[in-house]
């Protein structure tokens, strides 16, 4: 199982990598293979402020619909409109051109909350 | 077991010798041994039914016929979404009377559904081409949920930032307001009816909903009203006729962001109000929001075209109270029908038909003192007094309204000239802007089977690509695929029973009025309640009724909906359509419901409970022993008890509803009482009430005031045939083939739970979860490796990951079950065979299942096991082989690269 160092990580299965003021935002390696082949993946609006702990996107199976956390709190500065067409991404490369949002912190002391990849991994059972 | 009636032994799978046979393998001394172990005590009905004692087919019929003989059958000029037509007789005899369409499930199983995916891309094809729209589902209820449907479809596209407010056209027919309003009112949605052309639309309007041509005939240009509408963000949708389309400008060329409407005037008996296929289409951008069912196209295994059932994550199976819809089933006959009566007529043959209708209605216009002078297709609005003993429309403001249809002669224009006659106007010739200039139907398949052996084979080639129960048992948990008797299907096709149109004075429906006083007393004394509703179209509705019920009763003012998390997703969705609030309730480890969750949620929101909604026996398929105090803690804290009826199969003449402590059920009549699943659709869900909740059904949901009528007859055969006695056997016979099949399958795959007496109910629920680590194999291909047996798979998945549900029902014979549990015992020594390294674990049968002929006789086989062991794995396919058309569907490439409409069956057809 594939769990980079350099992110957080929600127990809700998504992962963050702050880049500045920002958090870049997406879903496990785990998720992914948990969700199996991602038809479609809905996600928050430009603009939109997010919560963290409240659901913001949704990505779909063919058998299931799984809503996804916000991990952070904050504005929506950015979508990866890449997977409209290409949803597969999620499954090919979750860390990279699967990303899926980014928000602008609004509270950087919500990543405390989140887990480092040890703890993850603990986390999932791998 | 009391002697069988003469009917009841031919609906009865088994008779005495093999219930001997069967109670021995099972380990009890008799049946009623059985049933007393299966059933807790304190719930069994302790007396007989008081129904009619059994008869015979012919008994059943001629006194069936006699009821019936007091419906009058004359012409209809009422119009009103409702037109008389001619069903072709090749569709009449070949579809709508032929069990190999009739008796089919819903294509769940896309390989062995491939005829009727076939059969609804036609129709999904011709609704976008006549609607001009982009995507169409594969039918919807009536008319009148499809335009509610509508409704919410705009609410969540654009409902977020507005005051809730739903403009409707009163020329929209009063029926579809009716329920347009029902639906909005528990939702917090305004609905503000009037005159389209003085509409204020503003920022807190979020849809509007017009009719065209309106209810009395005039046609509108909604061009610029949609232009407004879009201004403000607000979407439009135009309830219309596809036979007028033929002529007219399609709503997607004039802004129209949503189409629905019944297509029953494409060759679908009037049925005095139903069962008929809505339709319902609309923009690509919005097709996720889009309710019910989608076929789409995707690829097998093999690289060919293969059809589907697309999108399904919309759906409450899957989203349960997120759904997009709490519908469930469609109206998948009646959809096949509309279909092939386009593919029968062609794009020339339907602007034919159209045309002589505009003819015959603007002769008729033209001599007339018609109200109003804007192009009309088939209705005019005249001023004058309804004669006697003519079917008009009567406005009740000194107007009438006359519709024509297709079965309309001179001669009837001449008749109603002499009635109606006076002085009229010329009237214009063609519709202006609003002709149509676009072409439609151009795909092949519509040109191309005007002639009856052409289209004789067409739909016989399709036919046999679906496996019905025309071939084998279909073993659907939950589903109840029993016998639809032949004798119980004739008076679908009577005239007396489809010439009617709804909306005919009482007077002219005296036999359906008879029929449904009876049927509703049965059904009451079955269910051991006071007042019955057949109005529901399907189990969903049934619920969506009943949950209103309970919420007129309390007059709104409880919100807190119990569900179980083991529900079925149509409680859930259903609960949030009726505006309640979904609480679910936890299940212990044998699946029942979790007493001491159920007491503290009741407890914690007892200010606010409505209702529970409980399916019993529950849908882990046993009889929970705590059922009757379940109903007690609901109506200690103010609550009221649902019951869903999916699964009384089990219960009839054993146990009822009424007795148990429920104070609402409904009942699938297209399980339990033998209408046929029509291949996903016609369903008919009833609700019966105690009596403290009679005058409180609710008069509109459904667009015809009593749903599927012409489909009752069904149910009112079987329960008169069967009788009192012939009832209750069903139901033991039900819960001893259940217990059968458990038992001979549990060495092999573990059933999963078992309740009162350590016994299942009328189904259940075996276990195939630890084969993924043993032999990496899904239950997915366990299901599909069934169908090189030539079986049906049971309920896959439902209501545990990993499972089957298995529903023999009473009328499979045990030679049939024996066959079924060999075609499950052999796919597990395939199963040891692939768990000991002898077969490999991807490349194997089952994996590559389902064979296709194709697959099996190529020049090619490349596989570690042979071609007999693919196709022929046990002996009786050798006297008859169901052959799957396609391989395994590749449904992620569906999902993710949406078709649905036609065009490339025809590359299908070409390729293939």
């Amino acid at each position: 199982m594939n769990v980079p160092t350099n992110l957080k990580y929600a127990k809700s299965h998504e992962w963050v990598r702050v880049e500045g003021d920002t958090a870049v935002v997406g879903i496990t390696d785990h998720a992914q293979q948990e969700l199996t082949d991602i038809v479609y993946v809905e996600l928050p609006k430009l603009d939109a402020d997010v919560e963290a702990g409240k659901p913001c996107a949704v990505v779909e199976s063919v058998k299931a619909a799984s809503d996804i956390y916000a991990p952070v709190s904050g504005e929506v500065i950015a979508v990866n409109e890449e997977l409209a067409h290409a949803p597969e991404l999620l499954n090919e490369d979750p860390y990279g051109k699967g990303w899926m949002f980014k928000v602008k912190l609004r509270d950087t002391g919500e990543l405390g909350e989140l887990l480092n990849a040890s703890d993850y991994t603990h986390h999932i059972g791998a | 077991m009391t002697p069988a009636a003469p009917f009841a032994s031919r609906h009865l799978g088994s008779g005495s010798a093999e219930i001997q046979a069967m109670l021995q393998t099972v380990g009890a001394p008799s049946l009623d041994t059985l049933i007393s172990a299966a059933i807790p005590s304190e719930i069994r009905l302790g007396k007989p039914l008081n129904l009619p004692t059994g008869s015979t087919a012919p008994e059943a019929l001629a006194e069936l016929k006699t009821i019936l003989a007091q419906n009058r059958v004359s012409k209809s000029y009422i119009g009103t979404g409702y037109a008389d037509c001619f069903t072709p007789p090749v569709i009449q005899r070949n579809i709508l009377e032929n069990p190999g369409w009739y008796t089919a499930y819903t294509p769940y199983q896309a390989e062995i559904s491939q005829g009727r995916l076939e059969a609804l891309l036609n129709f999904q094809t011709m609704v976008t081409d006549l609607t001009g729209l982009e995507v169409a589902n594969a039918s919807l209820l009536d008319e009148a949920t499809a335009a509610a449907e509508a409704m919410t479809l705009c609410h969540r596209v654009h409902g977020g930032n507005h005051d809730n407010i739903f403009l409707v056209s009163e020329l929209c027919h009063p029926q579809t307001i009716a329920v347009v309003q029902t639906r909005a009112e528990p939702l917090g949605i305004k609905v503000v009816v009037g005159d389209h052309r003085k509409f204020e639309i503003s920022d807190s309007v979020f849809g509007i909903l017009v009719q065209y041509p309106a209810t009395d005939g005039a046609i509108f240009d909604y061009s610029a009203l949609c232009t407004a509408a879009h201004q403000h963000f607000a979407l439009v949708v135009v309830a219309t006729d596809l036979l007028a389309l033929t002529l007219l400008k399609p709503p997607g060329e004039f802004g129209a962001d949503v189409a629905v409407g019944n297509s029953q005037r494409y060759g679908v008996p009037l049925g005095y109000g139903g069962p008929h296929a809505a339709f319902f289409a609309t923009r690509d951008t919005h097709k996720r929001q889009m309710p019910g069912r989608l076929i789409g196209v995707s690829h097998d295994a093999q690289g060919h075209p293969a059809l589907r059932m697309a999108l399904q994550t919309r759906e409450q199976h899957i989203r349960r109270e997120k759904a997009t819809s709490n519908i469930c089933t469609a109206q998948v006959l009646l959809a096949v029908m509309a279909g092939m009566y386009a593919v029968w007529h062609g794009p020339a043959g339907l602007k034919r038909i159209a045309q002589r209708i505009h003819d015959l209605t603007r002769r008729l216009a033209e001599n007339v003192g018609r109200v109003g002078d804007e192009p009309f297709f088939d209705t005019i609005r005249i001023r004058a007094k309804a004669p006697a003993n003519l079917n008009v429309r009567d406005f009740g403001d000194g107007t009438l309204g006359i519709s024509l249809d297709e079965t309309t002669t001179d001669k009837d224009v001449d008749e109603l000239l002499n009635l109606l006659g006076g002085s009229g106007v010329p009237a214009a010739t063609g519709f202006g802007s609003l002709s149509r200039t676009s072409s439609f139907l151009a795909n092949p398949v519509f040109n191309r089977y005007h002639t009856e052996h052409e289209m004789l084979r067409y739909i016989k080639r399709l036919e046999a690509r679906d496996l019905s129960l025309t071939t084998s048992m279909i073993p659907l948990g939950s589903c109840t695929m029993k016998l639809n008797a032949t004798a119980e299907m004739i008076p679908v096709t009577w005239p007396e029973v489809g010439k009617l149109h709804p909306f005919v004075p009482k007077a002219q429906a005296a036999g359906y009025q008879e029929l449904f006083r009876q049927l509703e007393g049965w059904l009451c004394e079955i269910t051991g309640f006071a007042a019955c509703s057949l109005q529901p179209n399907a189990g969903s509705a049934g619920e969506y009724a009943g949950l209103l019920t309970i919420r007129a009763y309390q007059e709104a003012q409880r919100h807190v909906c119990l569900i179980p998390v083991s529900a079925h997703g149509t409680n859930p969705a259903s609960a949030v359509m009726a505006g309640f609030r979904v609480v679910p309730v936890a299940c212990d480890q044998q699946g029942n419901i979790d007493l001491a969750d159920l007491r503290a949620k009741a407890a914690q929101h007892q200010d606010d409970l409505a209702a529970l909604m409980v399916t019993y026996p529950s849908t882990h398929g046993v009889f929970e022993s705590g059922i009757k105090e379940i109903c007690r803690i609901i109506h200690d804290h103010g609550g009221q008890v649902y019951m869903d009826g999916a699964n009384m199969n089990a219960q009839v003449g054993l146990c009822r509803p009424g007795d148990i402590g429920a104070d609402v059920c409904h009942l699938n009549l297209h399980k339990t009482f033998c209408i046929p699943h029509g291949g996903g659709g016609p369903g008919v869900g009833p609700i019966c009430v105690a009596k403290h909740l009679a005058p409180f059904l609710p008069k509109h949901v459904s667009a015809a005031p009593h749903g599927s009528a012409s489909i009752l007859v069904i149910s009112w055969m079987y329960i008169r045939m069967m009788g009192a006695a012939g009832l209750v056997d069903a139901s033991k016979l039900a819960i001893l083939n259940a217990n059968y099949i458990a038992q001979r399958l549990e060495k092999y795959f573990p059933v999963v739970y078992r309740g009162h007496g350590n016994r299942v109910a009328h189904e259940c629920i075996v276990d195939c979860r630890d084969w993924k680590a043993r032999a990496g194999i899904e239950v997915e291909d366990v299901a599909k490796r069934l169908m090189d047996y030539g079986f049906h798979a049971p309920t896959m998945s439902w209501p545990v990951a990993g499972t089957l549900m298995i529903e023999p029902t009473e009328s499979e014979s045990k030679a049939e079950l024996d066959r079924f549990c060999d075609a499950m015992i052999a796919i597990h020594g395939e199963l040891a065979t692939i768990e000991s390294g002898k077969l490999d674990r991807e490349n194997n049968p089952l994996k590559n299942a389902p064979h296709t002929a194709r697959v099996v006789t190529a020049d090619q086989w490349d596989r570690p096991y042979s071609r007999e062991q693919a196709a022929y794995p046990a002996p009786w396919l050798r006297e008859h082989k169901f052959w799957p058309v396609v391989g395994r569907v590749d449904n992620v490439y569906g999902d993710r690269h949406l078709v649905c409409t036609c065009p490339i069956v025809e590359e299908f057809m070409q390729t293939s």
